[in-house]
Formats: C-alpha cells, structure tokens, sequence
C-alpha cells in the first residue's frame, strides 16, 4: 500500500526532472547536430536532425581555426599547470596537514584574503609586472599565473585527503628514519592519489576553459589556447554556423567524454573547492 | 574561489605534542609551504597592493605615474555609465539569487525524493557547468538568432516573443546574457543543494508526515532549515561573482548594444586594455573588491551574531 503511493506520487516528479533535463541537455545536442550540417541549414532548419550529414565541417574547422596548434597550446597549458599546482599545493597541503607549523592560522587567513580578490584588481598590474619581464606572450608567463590562481583550492582540497590519512604509516616510516621529504614522497603522495586526481581534473578543466587571463596574456595568435582562438575563430566566421559548432564542438568533447567517465571526481572536486566555472 | 570562507576553520594546524624542535627542523617544514607562499606573493598579492595604488593615479601603463588623490573615485561617482554598470551587476545579482536558486532548489528536492535515475539526472544537470563560455555563448547565440535560430521558427507557429535579436536589443540584452550564464550555473546549485539534502536525518520527515505535512510543508520546515548553512554559501557566493562577471558579457554583446549589457568587469578591461587608462581602471577594480568585501563582512557578522551559518 505504502510502496504504491510512493510510485505514483513519484510520477510527477520524474516528469518535472525529465523537463528540466530537456532543459540541460538539448541545447548541448542541438550543437552537436548542427556541427554537421550546413550553414544553409541551419537556416532553414535550426533545431531539427540534418538531412544530408556534412561530417567536412570538422576538417574545415580544424584547418580554419588553426586547431593544431591551438589544441597544442592548450595541452602544454593544462598539463604544465596540472604538474606546477600540484607539486606547490602538494608540499603545502602535507605542511599544513601533517607538520607542525606555527602560524597555519595566519596562512588560513591569507588564503580567505587572497582568494577573495576579484582577479580584476590584480588582473591589470600583473599585466604591467609581466610586461617588464617579458613574460607577455609567453607559455610559461601564464602557466605561472594559473599556478598561483589554481594552487590554494588544490591545497585545500590535498589537505582534507591527507588530514585523513592513518597517523601509524608516518610514524613508522619516521621510525625508518625517513626524512620530511621522503615521508612525503614514498607515503603521503601514494596514499592520497585520489585527491591528487581530482584536483588535477579540476584543474585541467579550468585551464582549458579559462578565458579572461588567457584572452589578456596570450594575444599573439600563435600562442593561443583553443578558448581565446575559438572567439576569435567564431568572430572571423560569425555567418558560417555549421563550420563554429564544429569548432565548438571541437573544444568541447574532451570534456563531455571525460566528464562522463570520471564524473563522480569531476562533481566532488568542483563543488568542494567553488572555483567559479 | 571563496571556499576558504566557509571553511575558514580547515587550516587550523593540527597539533601534535612535541619537544621543542630546532631552528632548522622548523625551516625544513616551512620550505614546504613557502612554493605556495611565494608564487601566491607574485601572482595575487603584490600586483593587488599595486592595484590599490594606481587606482590614485592617471597612469596610462606607460611612463611616469603621477598620484592624483581620489580623483579617480570623484569621476567614477559622475560616472553614467559606470553606474549603469553597477546597477547591471547589481539587476545580475537579483536574478541569480532568485531564479537559478529556486530551480535548483527544486532539482535538488524532486531529486532526493526519487531512487532511480539520480545518477543520470545529476549527469545531464551538471554537464552545462563543465562547458566552456566560449561554447555555450556560441550555442545560445546560435539558438536565439533572429534568423537561424528558434525564433523564427516559433513565429512560423505563431508564437513571436523570441523573434527578435535579443542579444541586440537594450531592453533585454543584459537579461539574456544572464539568462546564458544561468543556464551553465544552475545544475551546479542542483548538485550542492543535493548533497545537503542527502544529510538531513530522514526522521525528520517521518516526523512532519506523521504531522500531516504537505510535501511543500515539508521542504519548507525541514529542508530549508537543514540546508541553511549550503544556501548561505551559494548566496554569498553568488554575490561575489556577480560583481566579477566578465566572460559571458564580453564574448556575447561586449556590454553593448549602448552599454545595455556594460557591467563593471566589461567596463574595467575596456578602460584598461582599449582607453590605457590603467589608474581609472584601477579605481573600478577598487569598487569591485569593495562588493566582495562587503558580502564577505555581511556573512561573517551574522556568524559572529550566532547564525548557523
């Protein structure tokens, strides 16, 4: 009896969820339709399934909008900042988690200062700081910045892994006679890989979609990452819809391919940290 | 960004007991964290005391700076159009605390109340969220194109309020652009309000049902208590980056048409990187950490008055 009523007064929740998927996902699909048809389409038909498949879309969008070497650039970023923001957060979060320090309290209130400043503030004279240096233009010169950008949340999300982490594998390493470093190498970095893991997603996928610093730091087109040149590349072709949904859809089925296969990791790393999407 | 503020207990050291150690045991330890101090320095910090100071100066990004007071505020406060930019945020910030909250607020509760196919709501839910700007721009600007988008195509049927450019219009390019961005956001909501929910103790229902509540009752006497502190979170999250919003606006009418769209981040880069007015942009920057600032006091004060929050 009670089992029953639940099933039916479920139905009109399952109806309202399946709407507001429609909501979520058929914009998405529509992209991906429309990636192969033609402009003329599009016009004629702008939601509905193509009637000829026009797959040319892709390799003209991937010539036209220079993806070889966006999408290089865009891998030398993601995977330099994944590597520079883990191994600086890394070491933090097992300082903070497992040594004793003094003043971790003054840190914990660096972090909520320096964190809550609106990347505008800074945005402007780092600019004229990298300019002096000669890091305008340059890999390294924002790979450096999303470092710093990226680096507090991945400390606060290593350090409640390694919080956790049983005091008797340290000890005993200790009793070894392992270093600080080497406790860190050879116990804290294996046992906490899943952090790591989630944090590097995260960070990858922040990398590979920013936006404003790359826009700012990286005007050179040849240094552009795939986000910065595929506004330029919809810019350029503004009329051509079927040839930008395809370079959108370009950039974006790494991502939904990836997120589908690790979303449980995608989903607890990017609530826990709030890093603006 | 802000997760330190909710949690601003997490960094508290974990103490163990301990001889005194020596001077050099305590430097080994800290150079674990100084990578991490150092580049914060250099990328965050410095650069921001800069921007504090230019923002009393006329300086263009080349050549001497000259400190001219706060003649940078008395002009921003004479300012048209940075008030109108202001009030966008501020238009941007009702929005997001009201729509994108309720529905994600119900997503979270039809979705803790059904068993199957959770897994595959919270996927499509959240999909939006991990899609970059530049995309989903595209996507809306292509779907809601006066001429090959689903305008046209209702106004065949009959139906004509999205025949428009709606992104070109004054009347609701800002509203439009808020309405992209929301679309990317509010499965985000969905996901943080669920797993607060998934926390409320399940007598508690049991208890309002046995009461005779309604389901609405219910979510009203129970939920939103129990998820209070997440909704105070996302609330002052929401207001901070709504003083920060730039991508959206910038790809999709770069505060146009008439600045009908302008907000304060649009309207800091367009002074900083087009006008090279480094020290007025300075200013606008000032006014935007202000907002932050100001959120942030407000949450921290009705903490300290004993808000669970």
């Amino acid at each position: 009896m009670l089992k029953k009523q639940r099933v039916q007064s479920s139905l009109p929740n399952y109806i309202v969820l399946t709407i507001l998927a429609l909501f979520a996902l058929v914009p998405i699909f529509i992209l991906f339709i429309n990636s192969v048809k033609s402009t003329v389409e599009i016009g004629k038909n702008p939601i509905g399934f193509p009637q000829e498949i026009l797959w040319e879309n892709f390799p003209n969008a991937w010539e036209k909008g220079g993806y070889a070497d966006t999408v290089r650039n865009s891998v030398i970023l993601v995977s330099s900042t994944i590597v520079g923001s883990l191994t600086i957060a890394g070491l933090a979060a097992y300082a903070l988690a497992r040594l004793k320090l003094r003043g971790s309290g003054l840190i914990a209130f660096y972090f909520l200062v320096g964190t809550s400043v609106p990347p505008q503030l800074f945005m402007v004279p780092l600019f004229v700081m990298w300019r002096q240096v000669g890091l305008i233009n340059t890999h390294l010169g924002l790979i450096i910045i999303y470092c710093g950008l990226y680096s507090p949340f991945a400390t606060y999300l290593l350090r409640s892994y390694m919080v956790g982490l049983p005091e008797e594998f340290i000890e005993a390493a200790r009793i070894d006679g392992a270093s600080n470093m080497q406790v860190f190498t050879k116990i804290i970095m294996p046992l906490s890989w899943p952090g790591f893991m989630t944090a590097g997603l995260v960070i990858g996928l922040n990398v590979w979609n920013e936006f404003l610093f790359a826009l700012t730091f990286l005007q050179d087109p040849t240094y552009k990452p795939i986000a910065t040149s595929l506004f330029a590349f919809q810019g350029r072709f503004s009329r051509d819809w079927g040839l930008t949904s395809a370079g959108s859809v370009i950039m974006v089925l790494p991502v939904i391919i990836l997120f589908l296969l690790l979303q449980r990791r995608f989903i607890e790393g990017l609530t826990a940290g709030g890093l603006k999407g | 960004m802000n997760s330190f503020i909710a949690n601003d207990g997490a960094f508290a050291s974990v103490r163990q007991p301990s001889s005194r150690p020596s001077i050099w045991n305590v430097l080994g330890r800290w150079a674990f964290i100084m990578p991490l101090i150092v580049l914060n320095l250099i990328v965050i910090i410095i650069p921001s005391i800069f921007g504090l100071l230019l923002a009393f100066t006329d300086w263009s990004g080349y050549g001497p700076i000259n400190f001219i007071g706060t003649a940078n505020f008395t002009k921003l406060f004479q300012d048209k159009i940075f008030f109108q930019s202001l009030t966008h945020n501020l238009v941007w910030t009702a929005f997001f605390l009201t729509i994108p909250i309720a529905v994600g607020l119900l997503g979270a509760y039809l979705l803790s109340s059904i068993r199957r196919g959770q897994m595959f709501f919270r996927i499509a839910y959240f999909l939006p969220y991990v899609i970059a700007s530049v995309v989903n721009a595209q996507l809306w600007r292509q779907l809601l194109h006066p001429r090959v988008g689903i305008g046209p195509l209702l106004a065949q049927q009959g139906i004509t309020f999205l025949d428009f450019p709606i992104f070109g219009t004054r009347e609701t390019s800002l509203m439009g652009v808020a309405f992209v961005d929301a679309w990317h956001f509010w499965g985000f909501l969905v996901i943080l309000y669920l797993s607060a929910m998934a926390a409320v103790d399940v007598e508690l229902y049991e208890v309002a049902r046995l009461d005779g509540a309604t389901r609405f009752q219910q979510f009203r006497y129970v939920t939103l208590p129990s998820i209070r502190p997440t909704l105070v979170f996302t609330i002052l999250m929401i207001t901070i980056w709504s003083s920060l919003v730039f991508d959206y606006v910038y790809i999709m009418t770069n505060g146009g048409p008439a600045n009908s769209s302008e907000v304060m981040g649009t309207y800091l880069y367009q002074h900083a990187f087009d006008r090279f007015d480094v020290g007025y942009a300075a200013s606008i920057g000032v006014m935007m950490s202000l907002w932050a600032m100001i959120a942030v006091a407000g949450f921290v004060i009705l903490r300290r008055r004993g808000w669970d929050i």
